[in-house]
């Protein structure tokens, strides 16, 4: 395949546009050259014949062009093809110099990377908790933050439905450095499965139970029923005593953090809706977009709210 | 003999390009052409001067674009004050058609930097190549080496000017200390010589070249400039009625059907003018206004002994012995605009804030309850100190009862620096009203109460059941 041409375009379209273009450029040119002198000179007295337009009883001249506005025009259409040649323009042509929006980005990338790598690598070489009390990097964390965490958690961390709060003590995964960066870096994905097939009655026991956990308002008799149902079921991801497992992401039930509770609904509503529905957590890795010497700012930041 | 039948060449086509003829300005001397004089290196000093000055370790007057600030003196303006711009152009515009209704053309003759810098140019190439009849007779025939050494002696010091005025004004946007510095050890680089080297050619290629071309044919203001001319319009003016008919030489003694007018044909008139018209002809679109045409027949008529004022400043009323009109509704228009501008400009600079912000509501959710059952709202704050030193700034909420932010907020600038801010406001509970109300974040700083800016919000709590 010729490096000069490219295939986005069918042949036939791509010579469209070619023969559109270079078209219009010819005829310019042709109308400019078309108009340059004047058929009317002056006569004896000097006047000079009108092109019989009249407005208004205005007359008007048939002036020649200007030089330079003609050598102007001239260098516009001599910038015009050189641009095609250089730039992509002309349908399927890469031009010669090969430049695409990509390389641009990519240099522009290059760029900053060699400007501003340094500055997380030093950071890079400092342990989490010690960023966490550098001013300055977590003011630069914190805008990192602000760019790319904001949208779900907050701009404050505080979170909302479905995205933890992380100025509690509450952590799904682990609250260590190395637990919240990888959280960060390459996403959690929590599944809490649904348990519809235990019926409806059997469930609102569970809820009940699991509320009465935290010391939420609950039904004492249907907890003490949920509670026999809760030892065969719900142990096993969430612990004997329900203080769950950072392993698998399955919360603490006995503390006062839920993650899929609306403002100001009762803790035995939501865990009845989880019940029901199930849970699917996901957290996007975000090693990919921020690479790792960011992530490690982020993770300081994230460490920095509660400590 | 009978006439001879004219030719007409019927083969070739005739170009109606006019070729441009070279202007030879004669030098003249006078009154206007001093005040001329005096304003315009009033105005090259203060160009070439003020960005030598220094405020405060910094330069004075200091367009810093890379840094988004733009100092002049005491005071630094960002992009955000860019209204502050707007007026100053509209006041520039409005002054200019103030002055052009009252005396027409005058900001070309003695004002435009076009103007400024080909009279300079002018009076280098007097200097060196000397007075207007030399100038002509050493154009119109082959150069000899002398010719040819004034000539290149007069391009040299054209650009050394030239160049000043490129270093001047890149000066502005970068300090000029530095840049001369870098300039003469030729270490300057990138934009600051691309600049320099481009304002230096352009103003060598102005003044030297294209001069009164600008005035005649590229520039805008000199095609509607006109529009705002009426009859009562000071305007340079050859004063017919006492000039014509214009007698020269021998012809005046032996003139006997009428008596002859002032105008002796000398002239000068024409011959000092810059834009090469002949003034007598009347009104024209090419007159700058600039009076060179006055001081010269002034001085030819103060030899002959008659009055001053053949050709003088005057309006066309006048022209035809009626009262001319100061006070007329178009100057009256135009003076009530440029005054609303004035005010306008001056009243923004008087109340403007060296304090900029912006409080955003975050929209991930409408709002959150807290453990104590409160309602909170997160909010992004974008603060930005405009003032010239550090400030501490202090948040202030209002419009409902009890409205606090979860943690206290200090937050101290130093000049021109921002910051981002995540802020929890949270409202007691009960205090809510209505699902959405309209509440305030006032930023002061502390040790200047006067540096205050109030941001507008709305609260938003679970709808009413």
């Amino acid at each position: 395949m010729n490096d000069l041409w490219g295939n986005a375009l069918s042949d036939f379209w791509s010579g469209w546009i070619i023969v559109i273009t270079l078209g219009t450029i010819a005829f310019c040119a042709w109308v400019l050259f078309g108009n340059r002198k004047t058929d009317k000179r002056p006569d004896a007295q000097g006047n000079v014949e009108t092109t019989g337009h009249s407005a208004d009883g205005i007359d008007e001249y048939d002036n020649p062009l200007p030089r330079w506005w003609f050598i102007l025009f001239i260098g516009t259409l001599i910038f015009a093809l050189g641009y095609l040649a250089l730039y992509p323009g002309l349908g399927n042509f890469r031009g010669l110099l090969g430049w695409t929006q990509e390389r641009q980005w990519q240099a522009e990338m290059e760029r900053a990377e060699a400007r501003y790598a340094p500055i997380f690598e030093r950071y890079r070489q400092t342990s989490i908790p010690d960023l966490a009390e550098d001013d300055e990097a977590m003011r630069i964390a914190e805008r990192l933050y602000l760019n790319n965490c904001a949208a779900c958690h907050g701009s404050d961390a505080r979170g909302g439905f479905g995205y933890p709060d992380h100025t509690d003590d509450a952590w799904l995964y682990g609250g260590s450095p190395q637990a919240i960066t990888q959280s960060i870096a390459q996403g959690r994905g929590g599944v809490m499965p649904a348990w519809n097939q235990l019926g409806d009655d059997n469930l609102r026991n569970l809820a009940n139970y699991v509320a009465s956990l935290s010391g939420a308002e609950h039904d004492d008799e249907r907890a003490a029923k949920g509670k026999a149902l809760f030892s065969a079921t719900c142990i096993g991801c969430h612990g004997v005593d329900a203080t769950g497992n950072p392993a698998l992401g399955a919360p603490d039930l006995t503390d006062d953090a839920w993650l899929y509770r609306h403002p100001g609904q009762p803790v035995r509503e939501a865990v009845l809706a989880t019940l029901h529905q199930g849970r699917k957590g996901h957290m996007p890795a975000q090693a990919p977009f921020l690479g790792q010497d960011k992530v490690h700012l982020v993770a300081a930041y994230i460490y920095s709210l509660t400590h | 003999m009978t006439d001879r039948i004219p030719l007409h060449d019927a083969t070739t086509r005739v170009s109606l390009y006019a070729k441009r003829e070279p202007i030879h300005v004669r030098a003249v001397k006078g009154r206007f052409q001093r005040l001329r004089r005096g304003l315009d290196w009033l105005l090259l000093a203060l160009y070439a001067g003020l960005p030598w000055l220094t405020w405060d370790g910094r330069q004075a007057v200091w367009f810093d674009i890379p840094a988004r600030q733009f100092h002049v003196f005491s005071t630094t303006f960002y992009p955000q004050d860019a209204t502050l711009l707007a007026w100053l152009l509209i006041l520039g515009a409005f002054g200019l058609f103030l002055v052009t209704v009252v005396a027409g053309r005058v900001w070309c003759g003695y004002a435009c930097p076009q103007s400024v810098w080909t009279w300079l140019f002018i009076w280098v190439e007097q200097r060196l190549e000397g007075s207007r009849h030399r100038r002509i007779r050493q154009d119109a025939g082959p150069l000899d080496a002398a010719a040819r050494g004034r000539k290149l002696a007069k391009h040299a010091v054209w650009l050394l000017i030239a160049l000043a005025t490129g270093v001047s004004f890149v000066g502005y946007f970068t300090p000029i200390r530095t840049l001369l510095a870098d300039l003469t050890t030729l270490s300057a680089g990138g934009w600051a010589l691309f600049w320099t080297g481009f304002f230096t050619l352009f103003t060598y290629l102005n003044a030297g070249w294209l001069r009164e071309q600008v005035c005649l044919y590229m520039c805008p203001y000199a095609r509607f400039q006109s529009v705002m001319f009426d009859k009562d319009t000071l305007i340079v003016s050859y004063d017919a009625a006492r000039g014509e008919p214009r007698t020269a030489g021998r012809r005046r003694a032996v003139a006997a059907d009428a008596t002859p007018g002032d105008c002796i044909d000398c002239q000068r008139c024409v011959q000092v003018c810059p834009t090469g018209i002949d003034i007598r002809d009347g009104l024209q679109y090419a007159c700058l206004g600039c009076a060179a045409c006055i001081d010269a027949c002034d001085d030819v008529m103060d030899q002959l002994g008659r009055p001053r004022g053949l050709v003088r400043y005057t309006t066309e009323h006048a022209l035809e012995g009626r009262p001319t009109r100061w006070l007329r509704p178009r100057l009256i228009g135009y003076l009530a605009a440029l005054l609303a501008m004035a005010a306008l400009l001056a009243w923004q600079l008087a109340e403007r804030v060296p304090l900029d912000a912006d409080l955003e509501r975050d929209r991930h959710q409408l709002y959150d309850v807290t453990a104590e059952g409160g309602i909170r709202n997160a909010y992004t704050l974008r603060v930005r100190n405009m003032d010239a030193r550090a400030h501490r700034y202090r948040l202030a909420l209002r419009g409902i009862d009890g409205l606090h932010l979860n943690a206290p907020v200090r937050l101290t600038l130093a000049p021109g620096a921002s910051r981002s801010l995540a802020l929890s406001i949270v409202a007691p509970a009960g205090s809510l009203d209505a699902p959405s109300q309209a509440f305030s974040l006032a930023i002061t700083a502390i040790d200047t109460p006067h540096i205050r800016l109030t941001k507008e919000a709305r609260f938003l709590g679970p709808a009413r059941r």
